[in-house]
């Protein structure tokens, strides 16, 4: 389980502040943000914007931009589940089916308990031990049947 | 004296219980009354052996694994802190064949040190190229690199020499060495294993890029996928400002350099070198037309040498022993050592350093050891989502640039995925447009548009519609694409789909079964 705090407009005006001075600012304050409170809110674009001297409109491009940034707060777990060549040819499309059905969710959804987030990741670097998988930042290889089972409980704890 | 056992701090180790066996040996000590130091070292690159667990004993480094914590009590009860045998046993770590048939020059100190500990990077050569620059003039340096045959190892392989000569030559009150550890490809691993395993030698080679073009400021581009690596990187840059590499005068030489660890956000198109620089400066990732080249304007319209990790890791050896000494391996016009990186259905998956020439087969089977299902082998890719599928036949073709672009392929960043009899080469073509619609920028049509038109022509195909006008349609979609595409996301994209289809023809020609029609109506979405 990751600890993000709820949403704090002082808090967030303090990470972007911290960072504002940085060349190329953007991504650094994004990802303070959403480390800190597991997604990027709406409210903190108008505070970038005005700290980078930027439109708001070039804000949310960078946003989108990106796949790492989220503007809705994920669940209390993040499953990543690696879905690139190496770890196709290890069949990781059935792994992805398995977890899908277990979980009830998509892509890119999190389930309505709110426990888990799951995300479509390509390459994790760990293509010697595919199937891999990222659970709260925690890289996990050779995820077969029985890791699978592991990981899901541990998601939906 | 305490007995130093050695168990990985690497990603790919960690993610099978490395941390794990390294608390139960921890453990298993205290309670034994025994006095060892366990020292976290880097993987060696036998990453099927993970976690691979050495004991330094007199003369050499024995090891064990696949270790769990379940095996620790019995390593002790059969005397492993001492050299005794076990059913884990596979001796000393240098003369396992994987490890004792590499060229191992720019991952020499890679699993064999402390990567955080510095008197140990300086024990084993470390430092010893950067003090030899500091003491060359800069033209020297570069000429160094230049002789040395070193061509980027990010997968273009532009000669690393000719690019820094660029940036010497470009007047400019501020120059940047930026490295891209964007390491997208899939089936890559190498530039992680380097930036956990020997982090020094990175900073170490952009301190030399720094020296000799006149840059002052370095950036590190990694991927958020590497967790670890940022750690360790960044423990490593604090590491060495404290030791005076970095800061206002390198190593006493009188010449600014530091370095900033930058993470990127999940997107593959930030790999492509002017995607990155726009990345770095705060921006969408959207490819910038080139001319001008980065070496001329690159981050903040400054210029900017970018290379790759290997290709910047690769320069304090070519410093330290010359460029004699590193252009005696490799063949033709591919000079050197290239780590491969054996991935997927692979018995023994990992990281090969070897000099340029081994042929495929050699990787695959004399190495690698075949595909980890046991099944037949039935294509692999080489060179990440943008490299072709090679069938069976074409497996003597030797690893080097030549070799490979003749038989329209690529070595890219030295990413060897095997697939078994399994693959369904039609759904592989597939995921090439797939992946490159969701990856793409955006700026221009062929790609933005003729990747997901790509997708539905492949679907069609497979669904059997119109088979002949609609193969017709790909291949004349893949020419738009290769043609008219203004970076090579979109460019090389056609390369692993027209491979697919050039090779394995059978697999877009079969009648749709419910095996595989329903799971790729599904991928795509993110
Ligand atoms: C779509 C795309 C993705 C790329 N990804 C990477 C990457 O992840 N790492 C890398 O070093 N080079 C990557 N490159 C190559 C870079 O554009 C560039 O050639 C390289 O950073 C130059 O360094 P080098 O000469 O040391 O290889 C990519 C290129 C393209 C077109
Ligand atoms: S080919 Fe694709 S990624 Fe490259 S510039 Fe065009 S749209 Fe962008
Ligand atoms: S392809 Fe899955 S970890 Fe690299």
């Amino acid at each position: 389980m990751i600890g993000f705090v709820s949403w704090d407009a002082t808090l967030a005006a303090d990470l972007i502040r911290a960072r504002r001075q940085l060349p190329g600012a953007t991504l650094p304050i994004l990802h303070a943000l959403q480390d800190t409170f597991g997604y990027v809110d709406d409210q903190a674009i108008p505070l970038i914007a005005d700290a980078l001297n930027i439109s708001r409109a070039e804000v949310v491009g960078v946003i989108h931009f990106y796949h790492d940034f989220r503007q809705q707060p994920p669940g209390r777990h993040i499953l990543r589940l690696c879905r690139a060549e190496a770890c196709q040819s290890m069949d990781c499309d059935s792994l992805a089916g398995h977890v899908r059905e277990r979980l009830g969710v998509d892509f890119g959804e999190t389930t309505a308990d709110g426990a888990v987030t799951l995300e479509a990741v390509y390459c994790l670097g760990n293509c010697a031990l595919s199937p891999a998988a990222m659970l709260d930042g925690r890289l996990i290889g050779r995820v077969d049947p029985a890791r699978a089972e592991q990981l899901l409980a541990e998601a939906q704890a | 004296m305490s007995v130093r056992v050695y168990v990985p701090l690497d990603a790919a180790a960690r993610s099978v219980g490395a941390d794990e066996v390294a608390a139960a040996i921890a453990g298993e000590a205290i309670a034994r009354e025994i006095d060892i130091e366990i020292v976290r070292n880097g993987t060696r690159g036998m990453v099927w052996l993970e976690p691979l667990v050495e004991v330094a004993t007199s003369g050499s480094r024995l090891a064990y694994g696949p270790v769990s914590p379940a095996d620790v009590p019995s390593l002790f009860d059969s005397g492993f802190l001492t050299g005794g045998s076990h059913q884990l046993s596979l001796g000393p770590t240098s003369g396992i064949p994987f490890f004792a048939r590499q060229d191992r020059v720019t991952f020499a100190r890679c699993g064999l040190i402390d990567p955080l500990s510095l008197d140990e990077y300086r024990a084993n050569g470390g430092l010893a190229g950067l003090t030899r620059a500091l003491a060359m003039t800069r033209e020297a340096i570069v000429q160094e690199v230049t002789d040395s045959g070193l061509r980027g190892r990010g997968g273009a392989g532009f000669p690393t020499g000719i690019k820094w000569k660029t940036v010497l030559d470009e007047p400019a009150d501020q120059k940047y060495i930026v490295c891209n550890a964007d390491e997208g490809d899939s089936g890559t691993f190498a530039d992680r294993m380097l930036m956990e395993g020997d982090p020094f030698v990175l900073i170490e080679g952009m301190a030399i890029a720094a020296v000799a073009v006149g840059a002052t400021m370095g950036y590190v581009y990694l991927r958020s996928e590497y967790p670890d690596a940022f750690n360790i990187l960044q423990r490593a840059v604090a590491i060495s400002r404290d030791a005076g590499i970095l800061g206002p005068s390198a190593l006493g030489s009188g010449h600014p350099f530091d370095i900033d660890v930058r993470l990127g956000a999940g997107a593959y198109i930030c790999g492509e070198e002017t995607s990155l620089l726009e990345s770095l400066e705060g921006k969408r990732g959207v490819i910038r037309a080139k001319p001008p080249l980065p070496a001329i304007s690159g981050l903040f319209g400054k210029p900017t040498v970018v290379n790759n990790v290997l290709s910047l890791a690769s320069v304090p050896a070519i410093l330290e022993k010359g460029a004699g000494y590193y252009a005696a391996f490799g063949t033709g016009r591919s000079r050197g050592t290239m780590p491969l990186q054996l991935a997927g259905n692979i018995k023994h998956g990992g990281l090969f350093e070897t000099a340029f020439g081994m042929t495929i087969r050699e990787a695959i089977f004399a190495v690698g050891g075949g595909t980890a299902s046991g099944r037949p082998l039935r294509a692999i890719q080489i060179g990440g989502p943008l490299g072709a599928y090679f069938p069976d036949h074409l497996l003597d073709t030797p690893l080097d640039y030549e070799a490979m672009a003749a038989q329209k392929g690529m070595l890219g960043h030295g990413g060897i995925v095997v697939f078994d009899d399994s693959v369904d080469l039609a759904r592989q073509a597939r995921f090439a447009m797939d992946f490159c619609a969701i990856e793409s920028c955006g700026k221009c049509t062929p790609c933005r548009i003729g990747s997901t038109r790509g997708v539905e022509v492949i679907d069609r195909i497979v669904a059997g519609e119109d088979r002949a006008l609609n193969l017709e349609l790909l291949d004349d979609l893949c020419e738009v694409m290769v043609d008219a595409s203004l970076c090579q996301l979109g460019g090389l994209t056609p390369f692993p789909v027209l491979s697919a289809l050039r090779h394995f023809p059978e697999d877009f020609d079969r009648p749709a079964t419910a095996s595989h029609q329903p799971a790729l109506a599904k991928e795509g979405s993110q």
